[in-house]
């Protein structure tokens, strides 16, 4: 395999990785700050043990996406040194940014958060918190900004073969940076309340559960509830937004091979980019442009209008049906959760126990939000294809000149390492929820607090 | 050269700030490592829980400077990241597992079923191990500007092993300050064992300098420079002794001085690094590369020089902030 391809797989490795944990770390901030608060104004015990038991959880997914992520920042010379070098401009200040607002105030701030709760004061803990939450955000922020300035470039000249910032709010709020990032800011959510609810169905089950587990899968059941809807509502208008600058982005995910108007959307099938059409389609009738265009009659580009210039078609196609699919049964499973909740509520006067086979459903889907990530992730950036940065940098352009047997001996070595991670971070997980007592909080009392004098 | 120029100037600011963030990412990071590295030779659970502890809440942090440096040759140099990162890929491959490893051992340990504890506490070692040397075999690599001849091998491979006794000593004088008892008795000992293959091995380092990097010799040994810059070995050499002497008088420790060991070989390292910085500039990759070659346009430059005029003292403040919660005598680790 040449170097373009091994880096490209390299790099899909690592940040597929990382992505992980930041979209369960974005949201589980806010969470922890909501039990903490709660904890704080009804000094129930149960909101404490909640706060304590997340947020072991919450450091070990936070430790596995600062590692994955220092491993990114080298990559991008490594395996990418042209992408810097025509865009660095750009890049560079929106990176530099994230760094100097986001990385030292999460990493700084939670090492209060973890072990200061004994050496300051109640509130300090709490703003510490707080900051952590809001670092992690600011990081979502510039980074998405980045990587939807890649999609939609704006705010830029072309000097001699150099991308060169001309408006900076142009490039900082470039077209598609606001939906993708509330899809991004959503699906962080998801995901996380989906994990928080799954690891206490699966402590319900177990016999593990502690007063804290009622009240966090009661929140996250909520959360998933309101979030789900939200997301749906951002993802199309985030594809109408695609549509109008990344058509061929549309046109692959979709399967439409030809442009034509009052276009019908492709439920399944089997797209054959060689042929050209899409094998075995169950069809409904107008149904693309209806969506897409929000017109029945709208015609729609097609992949003919863009050769040599669209993605891969089947990986696309593919990945945009899983992550529909699994956000629609998420969408299920939140709302007949929250139903069911709602009803034992009032029959059983704050019984919280949701049925054995929900408890199944929920613990079943714990990992949901990385499916429909990852899927999400690979219809936005295989979609982004053959460019770099969209209609302007080709993605071959910009590769390593590095030999491939060099790349080929890293990127098995990361692949192994991050297999066994994400094996023993799901089973450390598994372990830490049958356990909860062996990560009890040990929260220190009276005149411990605040002994610092800060 | 007339450097008056706001063009001219501000890439030599964004050298200083990266110079200063590799600077504090080596110490900072370098007392965990060392740590890290320290590990093994602890006698029983508690002391290792300790160990670990008294860097738990710092090591995040620490190692964001690694991430501002390169940050910072990313942005503001990005034709150098380029091909500084392209020479030392396999080195900097293995630091990032180790790395890698390393950190994921902080939470594992903790939380993983207690039968995998002497598992992570292994992988913790190997990480510190496998991020030190290659750390060392970078250094080594770009100051010989990546000869691939034997004796830029060679030169590398004394810095892959220099590197972590310089960690070791900052590991073992952070120890001293952050525990007492049997602990910290433990840490003098292991200050006192490094000490002298650590010295020498950087006085050979020292004099070999010349020998792979032949501009260097002209830049120390002219007159008057030669004068001038004499402060920086003999510095070396004072504090050099002033740890010896801490680490072979116990009750100096017991009266509260062994703060010492880790202030001095923390002055060790800035004077090191201030006299490998005065060794090179301004080329930003040796013989190839000036820092003004190598930098973006003033106009993206001038962007990131307002984010960092404003942040970096914030985030100075809030480090201090944090070492200041935390100071004192590290307890076992809970999450309190």
């Amino acid at each position: 395999m040449d170097a373009l391809l091994l880096s490209r797989i390299q790099f899909a490795a690592n940040i597929s990785f990382h992505i992980l944990f930041p979209t369960i770390t974005i949201a589980m901030g806010w969470f922890l700050l909501y039990f903490r608060i709660r904890h704080i104004k009804t000094r129930d015990p149960a909101w404490e043990e909640a706060y304590y038991f997340w947020t072991k959880v919450f450091a070990l997914s936070f430790a596995l996406g600062v590692v994955s992520g220092i491993v990114m920042s080298f990559q991008f010379g490594t395996n990418w040194p042209g992408f810097m070098e025509r865009a660095g401009d750009i890049a560079g200040p929106l990176l530099g940014y994230e760094v100097l607002t986001a990385f030292f105030l999460e990493a700084s701030f939670l090492g209060i958060m973890l072990f200061g709760r004994g050496r300051v004061s109640e509130r300090v803990h709490l703003a510490a918190t707080f900051l952590v939450a809001f670092g992690t955000t600011m990081s979502a922020f510039w980074i998405l900004s980045l990587n939807s300035w890649m999609q939609t470039p704006a705010g830029f000249e072309i000097v001699d073969g150099k991308f060169m910032p001309v408006d900076w709010f142009a490039v900082v709020f470039n077209p598609s940076f606001p939906y993708r990032l509330a899809h991004k800011l959503l699906a962080s959510a998801l995901t996380a309340s989906f994990l928080i609810a799954g690891l206490c169905a699966w402590q319900l089950l177990k016999g593990s559960a502690t007063g804290g587990t009622h009240k966090a899968l009661r929140t996250a059941i909520i959360a998933a509830s309101v979030a789900m809807p939200l997301q749906f509502l951002a993802g199309d208008m985030h594809g109408l937004n695609t549509l109008e600058h990344q058509p061929a982005k549309i046109a692959a995910l979709e399967g439409i091979w030809h442009t034509e108007k009052s276009a019908p959307l492709t439920l399944f099938g089997i797209p054959d980019e060689a042929a050209g059409t899409t094998h075995y389609a169950v069809k409904i009738p107008k149904m693309a442009s209806l969506i897409l265009a929000h017109d029945a009659n709208a015609e729609l580009k097609g992949l003919n209008e863009f050769p040599n210039a669209h993605p891969p078609v089947a990986p696309i196609f593919w990945a945009f049906r899983v992550m529909v699919g699994v956000g629609t049964l998420m969408l299920v499973v939140a709302w007949a959760s929250a139903w069911l909740l709602w009803r034992r509520r009032r029959l059983a006067q704050g019984s919280m126990d949701l049925p054995k086979p929900a408890l199944y459903v929920l613990a079943g889907m714990t990992f949901s939000g990385w499916l429909a990530t990852l899927s999400g992730w690979y219809v936005t950036e295989i979609g982004r294809q053959p460019f770099l940065v969209y209609g302007h940098l080709r993605t071959a352009d910009v590769a390593t000149t590095l030999p491939s047997p060099m790349i080929a001996v890293t990127l098995t070595a990361y692949l192994i390492v991050y297999g066994l991670l994400l094996i023993t971070y799901v089973g450390v997980l598994k372990y830490m929820a049958e356990h909860p007592f062996k990560h009890a909080p040990e929260a220190p009392h009276g005149a411990e607090l605040g002994k610092a004098g800060v | 050269m007339n450097m008056t120029t706001w063009a001219e100037v501000l890439p030599l600011i964004f050298l200083a700030v990266m110079g200063l963030a590799l600077l504090a990412y080596v110490i900072l990071d370098g007392y965990d490592l060392g740590v890290g590295l320290l590990l093994p030779l602890a006698e029983s659970k508690e002391q290792k829980d300790t160990m670990i502890s008294s860097i738990g809440p710092f090591w995040d942090a620490n190692e964001t400077w690694l991430v501002l440096g390169v940050g910072v040759l990313l942005v503001a140099f990005p034709m150098a990241h380029g091909l500084v990162l392209q020479a030392l890929y396999l080195p900097v491959a293995v630091m990032l597992i180790g790395l890698i490893l390393r950190g994921v051992a902080f939470d594992f340990r903790v939380k993983a079923p207690t039968k995998y504890v002497p598992f992570w506490n292994r992988a913790f070692f190997a990480g510190s191990l496998l991020a030190s040397a290659s750390q060392g075999w970078m250094l080594g690599s770009y100051i010989t500007g990546f000869d691939k001849g034997w004796l830029g091998l060679a030169f590398s491979l004394g810095i892959a092993l220099t590197l972590p006794a310089a960690y070791i000593l900052l590991g073992a004088g952070w120890l001293i300050m952050k525990t007492e008892g049997e602990l910290q008795e433990h840490a003098v000992r292991w200050a006192r064992r490094v000490l002298w293959p650590m010295g020498f091995a950087l006085v050979a380092i020292s004099a070999a300098t010349p020998l792979v990097n032949p501009g260097v010799v002209a830049k120390w040994f002219s007159v008057p420079e030669v004068f001038g810059l004499m402060p920086i070995p003999l510095s070396c050499a004072i504090a050099f002794f002033a740890v010896r002497w801490v680490v072979t008088h116990p009750n100096v420790v017991k009266a509260g001085y062994g703060w010492v060991v880790f202030a001095s070989t923390v002055l060790i390292f800035i004077l090191a690094f201030f006299g490998l910085a005065y060794s090179i500039f301004p080329d930003i990759v040796i013989g190839r590369m000036t820092v003004w070659q190598a930098a973006v346009s003033t106009g993206s430059l001038t962007v990131i020089f307002v984010g960092v005029a404003i942040t970096l003292p914030v985030i100075i403040i809030y480090t201090i902030y944090m070492y200041r919660v935390f100071w004192g005598k590290a307890r076992a680790l809970t999450y309190n």
